[in-house]
């Protein structure tokens, strides 16, 4: 294991150094003091183990094709942009734009994250991206969804807390979008529909929950104490009709 | 169903005297115009029903007398003249339809259609390849200078001439340092650039929107003639790894294909924010195009819609671009540079020298005259400005703002020979990028139909026994023809100019003059009027 204190380093320095240690056969590495470095674990295919401790900065893990992350604290915005494969867990909340394009891996996030999250996911064959929210999200959460698995919680929230904002779904051709604790219709965009759970769809979250309760010190129970509704396309050809020609 | 008040745009003709009934046409059309004279009377029979025994032998007798032939369903007809061209008797021609309307300079014929066709289907008016309008041509209003007498012109076929270019960002100085043992080293660390033998690359065009072969011609002539294609926003398709040397790899908004080992591939990396033909637009590659091997190619299930948003959702700003573009230089290590497409709109100049401050080593910019696979008619035909200005303008700012050396400029949009790229040259541009001149020398005719899926020629199409049409080797060499015509034309340009390097002609509008132009133009392209002298 190495240990790297991140405190006033710049960002090209510090991940030039994690990139030189996986390239020496180093598995694990743990970052201090981290405040606000951007791209850590960009690009990397590495299968190695990287602990943030502090806050990361943005397109944490963008284009990342392998390692798994932990992050001991909040994150900030384009988290798992374009990601590939590996594996995100942030203990806190992340920003904006998290997992936009991605194309497989898993993010859990135990807390809120912003607008913009999981736009444009999308899947091929058995590669299908997974995020996980515990909390709430912001407006246009899973926009352009063309594949791949969203889960949003909406955990410890106060009453009046919607579990996401609105545009839901907007514009979404695949994938699947399980929301606990039911949707207002009003939020959601014109393309998808409500659907309530079927045996299948209980087969695919078991683990999911267990996979979030394990990181984050949930118990499943708590997380099924109430009931998800999943959101799928109304069409996988939203704009098929819009041309003249 | 009502009739549609739609009459064929073009008028298909056999001459019957000359067929010789081979079916070539038949194969050969991809719009479906040309049958079998047998089959189509079959299909305006329909399928014979019980109790229409007589007419099934009636059919059957005429088909046994007379010998098939071919006809043509004018409205199907797209102006490809893939028929007329192949042909071996030279039996079919196609014209304008000559049906007269009531003369009017306002409601011209193609107002009227298309007015006919979103009335009778209410949609948005699709189009392909670039802006037809007869906006003003910039290009066709500047000439280029000669020398005579004194400061001798260059003969290029016995004197060596240079159209070498180097894409990538210059350093604001060079600094150098004495080593231990009294050598003189350099100190300034280069920023990564990529090497070109000719100013000309092709530009994006994705596989989904062209075939594989199509990429494959450009990607062997790009590297048989030291330049550089690109992938388009559709991914790399395993068979062109061997030539990812010559590649640029393009990152959209819908990041279809990317992923770590597609941009190492890559010789250089572009964020495509805009183009020429459908600025402020996104994409929309229909299902029916996504067959296994876009498939494979995208990442995306089969049949289904690869949606690319208009904007960008990762980036609302400058600084969110200047984010993604630090993303790819460290997903790659800085060791290529990174490219920002845009097209040619109003604020273009301001907009570049955003883009130059956030970090790109390159700037494209698509005027309106770039062609496309789709696109709204409406904003390919009205929307952006010619890359000519466009050029100009982003040129003079990037120098008053001390930041021209930050970035190299590659415009493409129209250009169309050798003189428009020496003039884009002339006007800023470090390099220039021709696709529709591209498709051409594979045998395009501009019929402008992209969108349908069904080219003829096998180029913007992915049915396989169309595609099979254009063998990668064959069209390599014509675009490697093509690129050596150009190049051996610019350095007869060079040459007269007295020049031996195109290095020399970049941003030297003193070279240029206008013809016909307004004052007001005359100082946007930077130029003096003919007839005005040094």
């Amino acid at each position: 294991m190495l240990r790297i204190n991140a405190d006033g380093i710049h960002y090209r320095e510090l991940n030039r150094t994690i990139k030189a240690a996986v390239r020496d056969g180093e598995t694990e590495i743990v970052l201090d003091n981290v405040n606000g470095q951007r791209y850590i674990g960009t690009g990397m295919e590495e299968d190695v183990l990287i602990r943030v401790n502090g806050v990361p900065g943005n397109d944490m893990a963008s284009f990342m094709s392998g390692p798994t992350i932990h992050v001991y604290g909040n994150a900030q915005d384009g988290v798992a942009n374009t990601m590939n494969a590996g594996t995100v867990v942030i203990g806190g909340n992340a920003g904006d734009v998290l997992g936009y394009g991605m194309r497989g891996g898993k993010v859990f996030v135990c807390g809120n994250v912003g607008y913009r999250v999981g736009i444009h996911m999308k899947q091929y064959q058995n590669i299908v991206p997974l995020l996980v929210v515990g909390g709430t999200a912001g407006n246009f959460f899973g926009e352009y969804m063309a594949g791949g698995v969203l889960v949003v919680m909406g955990m410890n929230r106060k009453s009046n807390q919607p579990v996401t904002g609105d545009y839901l779904a907007t514009g979404m051709h695949g994938g699947v979008i399980y929301v606990r604790g039911g949707v207002d219709e009003h939020r959601l965009g014109a393309e998808p529909r409500i659907f309530d759970l079927d045996a299948a769809d209980h087969e695919l979250l078991e683990p999911i929950i267990a996979e979030f309760c394990q990181h984050f010190g949930h118990s499943p129970e708590r997380v099924k104490d109430r009931p998800f509704v999943k959101l799928l396309p109304y069409s996988h050809r939203p704009y098929g009709r819009l041309y003249a020609f | 169903m009502a009739k549609s008040y739609l009459p064929p745009e073009y008028v298909v003709s056999i001459d019957r005297e000359k067929c010789r009934r081979c079916g070539l046409c038949v194969k050969g059309c991809g719009f479906g115009t040309l049958k079998w004279g047998h089959d189509d009377w079959q299909e305006k029979m329909g399928v014979f029903k019980d109790g229409q025994d007589d007419l099934a032998v009636a059919f059957q007798r005429m088909q046994s007398a007379s010998p098939d032939y071919v006809v043509a369903d004018s409205s199907r007809c797209r102006q490809c003249h893939y028929c007329v061209t192949h042909c071996p008797e030279g039996a079919i021609n196609v014209i304008k339809n000559p049906v007269a309307y009531k003369a009017n300079e306002h409601w011209a014929a193609h107002h009227m259609r298309n007015i006919w066709l979103q009335a009778e289907t209410g949609g948005v008016l699709l189009t392909g390849a670039g802006n037809d309008k007869a906006y003003f041509s910039y290009f066709d209003h500047m000439v280029l200078d000669a020398c005579q007498v004194t400061n001798p012109s260059i003969d290029p076929l016995r004197e060596p001439m240079e159209l070498r270019t180097f894409l990538g960002e210059r350093p604001n100085g060079l600094e150098f340092e004495r080593t231990d043992d009294g050598q003189v080293r350099l100190k300034t660390e280069l920023p990564p650039h990529v090497q070109i033998e000719t100013p000309i690359l092709f530009p994006a065009m994705s596989y989904g929107a062209v075939s594989l072969n199509v990429q494959k011609a450009l990607a062997i002539a790009a590297k048989a003639s030291g330049t550089l294609m690109n992938t388009g926003e559709g991914g790399m398709h395993r068979d062109l790894y061997l030539y990812a040397d010559h590649m640029i790899v393009q990152v959209a908004s819908g990041r279809f294909g990317v992923n770590p080992d597609y941009l190492r591939r890559g010789r250089c990396v572009e964020i495509k924010i805009g183009q020429g033909a459908k600025p402020g637009i996104g994409g929309h590659l229909p299902g029916e195009k996504v067959d296994a091997g876009v498939s494979q190619t995208r990442m995306i299930p089969i049949g289904s819609d690869a949606i690319s948003p208009a904007p960008h959702h990762d980036i609302y700003s400058i600084e969110d671009l200047s984010q993604l573009i630090f993303a790819l230089k460290e997903a790659t290590e800085y060791t290529k540079p990174v490219s920002v497409k845009i097209s040619a709109v109003h604020n273009v100049a301001a907009i570049a020298s955003g883009i130059a401050r956030a970090g790109a080593d390159i700037i494209t910019i698509d005027g309106f005259r770039g062609g496309t696979g789709a696109a709204p008619l409406i904003i390919r035909d009205h929307v952006g400005i010619p890359i000519e200005v466009a050029l100009a303008t982003v040129d003079e700012r990037l120098r008053r703002e001390g930041i021209r050396n930050r970035v190299s400029i590659v415009a493409s949009g129209g250009i169309r020979h050798s003189g428009d790229v020496a003039k884009a040259i002339a006007l800023g541009a470090d390099a220039v990028s021709i696709g529709t001149a591209a498709l051409i020398a594979l045998g395009c005719h501009v019929c402008q139909s992209c969108f349908t899926g069904n080219c003829s020629w096998g180029i913007a199409t992915q049915r396989p026994e169309l595609t099979a049409r254009l063998d990668p080797e064959r069209g390599a060499e014509l675009l490697t023809n093509l690129l050596r015509g150009w190049s051996r034309e610019l350095k007869e340009i060079l040459g007269a100019l007295g020049l031996n390097s195109i290095e020399s002609l970049r941003g030297s509008r003193l070279r240029l003059r206008g013809i016909g132009l307004s004052q007001q133009e005359l100082d946007l392209l930077g130029i003096k009027p003919v007839g005005e002298g040094a």
